[in-house]
């Protein structure tokens, strides 16, 4: 693995943003945070390595 | 007068008077040691076992009653069994592997350790700490009976202490009134609140953990399984979390947490932890045994060792309880500095040896400091994000077995490696990573017995499937082990190697290693060793 991927990589990127919304549809505030700290938990696992980890919570942060 | 400050479960060595004394003049020893908890009495018998004479100096004359220390891990029985204290340890302690978590009230997983094959000892017991000193100031009787040189001073306090050119001199208490006593090396072993750290002005920093945890030790004849159990949230304890382990004598820890902003005397009364435990036990008959209240906290001193005084133990570094690092690892301070100090007293090595003390020993209590907060910070969220994901492993871990590893409910302690160490010497290309020089000797299944019986105490030369001859350098012989290349052993020491020349320490220590004997090349890698 070389990394934190730079390169578009959703296939029907719209698709993808319409469930990510339609999955928080009719969630409170503090279940929505709740649902996103699960997603996060369950994509940390899938990815596995560390270093590309440690580069998305930088780019993440650095974004905000 | 020397204060009672905490009642006793068994006097060991009750005070009595020494001539010394009386002695016009204070009375030199090579070594003395503060504090007769585990750590202190462990030092005296490593020191004592390598003929340093040495005397333990402690105010009270037994071991404390209450509840500490119930796990001690492998590596603790390991050194235990090289002084030769072990046995009664492991008759007497309790062996599970087995481990319950529940949310609520429901189960959400269980693990089964499954210790890996090939070690005499078990990855850990279960033991009150009062019995873990007993038997080791069991055996430094049984070894002072032949003449090893070890005193123990009940009701001995230190009061005062001056640190001098060539020795450290010292004012005690006792009941018979003061006395002054000089020795050459000092170790400090006199626990959380050290009295010597403390006389020298020396600080002890880190990070207070504002929770409280009520210990019920409770009596119970049950058929409970031997199991531990861990409960987050449970309906016992609202919003807290609750720990179950099985000691001997039918006896069972209980530890509830409490939270912060608790009323401290309330706790501790009936009315307060009875419901809870009838709750948690389910109508099981059970009797209180001990019940206390205990807060924690992360701390380190900057130097284990400051000139002819080293720290060991609890005087050097405390830790949370979670993941029984406290009295395990101030095991493995003494049998890092025994044989250091030692080798200098005798002669064979220089005194920049004795700070490799502090290098390895502080990389060590790091290692502990950082995991057991990392328990901790699991168990207690501090922020409200730190809640939300510890309730979303939870969440998912019933769903999916993946999250099961970040659930943290206590790890095991297991001994660190001294990576970098400035002992290490030589490694060599393609043997097995768990056996690097920095490494604990990996136990194993040996002709007649264990590897970890067959070392120990001395340098030793471990010669995997070849020849090697016993090498000597300053005076520190390192005889050869000749092991023959089994399945456990070609997995925990070759590797794809063929053969394989392991040097190690009197601490078990993988020094260096090499896939070839070269006489030279091992009396380099001794003296590097000793150098420091
Ligand atoms: C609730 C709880 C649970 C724990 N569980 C575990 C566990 O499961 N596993 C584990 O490994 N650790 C555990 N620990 C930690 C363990 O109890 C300590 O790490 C261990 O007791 C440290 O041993 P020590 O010899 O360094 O100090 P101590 O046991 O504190 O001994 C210090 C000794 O020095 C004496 N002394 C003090 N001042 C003077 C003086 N001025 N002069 C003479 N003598 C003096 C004291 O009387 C005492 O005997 C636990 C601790 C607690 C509180």
């Amino acid at each position: 693995m070389t990394g934190l991927s730079d390169t578009p990589n959703i296939a029907d990127a719209d698709g993808f943003y319409q469930e990510l919304l339609s999955a928080h549809e009719n969630l409170s505030e503090a279940e929505s945070h709740a649902l996103n700290a699960r997603l996060v938990l369950v994509l940390c696992n899938h990815v596995g390595d560390r270093k590309v980890i440690r580069e998305a919570l930088e780019l993440a942060k650095r974004a905000g | 007068m020397v204060d009672v400050r905490y009642q006793t479960e068994f006097t060991l060595y009750p005070y009595q008077k020494v001539t010394e004394q009386d002695a016009p003049a204070p009375v030199r020893h090579p070594v003395a040691i503060i504090g007769g908890g585990p750590v202190g009495m462990g030092m005296a018998l490593d020191l004592g076992l390598k003929n340093i004479p040495c005397v333990v100096l402690d105010d009270h004359d037994g071991v404390g009653t209450g509840s500490r220390a119930i796990c001690f891990a492998k590596r603790t029985l390991e050194i235990c069994d090289r002084l030769g204290a072990c046995d009664p340890m492991v008759d007497k302690g309790v062996i599970w592997s087995v481990g319950k978590v529940f949310r609520e009230n429901r189960q959400i997983y269980e693990f089964n350790l499954l210790p890996e094959d090939g070690h005499k000892h078990p990855a850990f017991i279960n033991l009150q700490q009062p019995y873990f000193e007993k038997y080791l100031v069991e055996r430094i009787h049984e070894v002072q009976a032949r003449g090893t040189p070890i005193e123990i001073r009940g009701r001995n306090r230190v009061q005062a202490l001056e640190i001098r050119d060539d020795h450290a001199a010292l004012a005690i208490d006792t009941p018979d009134g003061p006395y002054e006593m000089e020795a050459d090396w000092l170790i400090a072993c006199d626990g959380a609140r050290s009295a010597i750290r403390g006389l020298m002005g020396l600080s002890f920093e880190g990070r207070v953990f504002e929770d409280n945890f009520l210990i019920c030790d409770v009596r119970m004849k049950a058929d409970f399984p031997t199991e531990r159990r861990f409960w987050f949230n449970p309906p016992f304890n609202p919003g807290q979390s609750v720990l179950l382990h099985k000691q001997p004598d039918d006896i069972w820890r209980i530890d509830f947490q409490l939270g912060r902003d608790i009323d401290r005397q309330a706790v501790v009364r009936p009315g307060f932890y009875e419901p809870r435990v009838n709750a948690m036990l389910e109508g099981v008959k059970w009797t209180p045994e001990w019940v206390s209240v205990y807060t924690f906290q992360c701390a380190s001193m900057e130097k284990y060792r400051h000139g002819r005084v080293f720290f060991a133990g609890d005087s050097a570094h405390q830790v949370s309880p979670f993941g029984a690092r406290g009295c395990n690892g101030g095991m493995q301070d003494v049998d890092n500095l025994a044989w250091k100090l030692a080798l200098v007293i005798e002669g064979k090595a220089g005194d920049a040896l004795l700070d490799s003390y502090h290098t390895e020993r502080k990389h060590g209590a790091e290692e502990n400091i950082m995991n057991s907060s990392r328990t901790t910070d699991f168990m207690t969220p501090r922020t409200g994000i730190a809640k939300l994901f510890r309730e979303s492993v939870l969440d998912l871990v019933e769903h999916t077995p993946a999250m099961r590893p970040l659930v943290n409910s206590g790890r095991l302690s297991v001994p660190c490696t001294y990576d970098g160490s400035p002992l290490n010497g030589p490694d060599a290309p393609g043997l097995p990573r768990r056996t690097r020089p920095g490494s604990t000797l990996a136990d194993a299944p040996v002709e007649g017995g264990w590897l970890i019986d067959r070392t120990g105490g001395t340098f030793r030369l471990l010669a995997i499937g070849c020849a090697a001859e016993t090498v000597e350098a300053n005076g520190i012989t390192a005889r050869v082990l000749d092991v023959a290349a089994t399945d456990v052993i070609r997995s925990r020491y070759l590797g794809r190697a063929r053969q394989a020349i392991y040097l190690i320490r009197p601490d078990q220590i993988i020094a260096a290693r090499w896939t070839g004997f070269d006489a030279d090349a091992v009396a380099s890698a001794i003296k590097h060793a000793t150098a420091g």
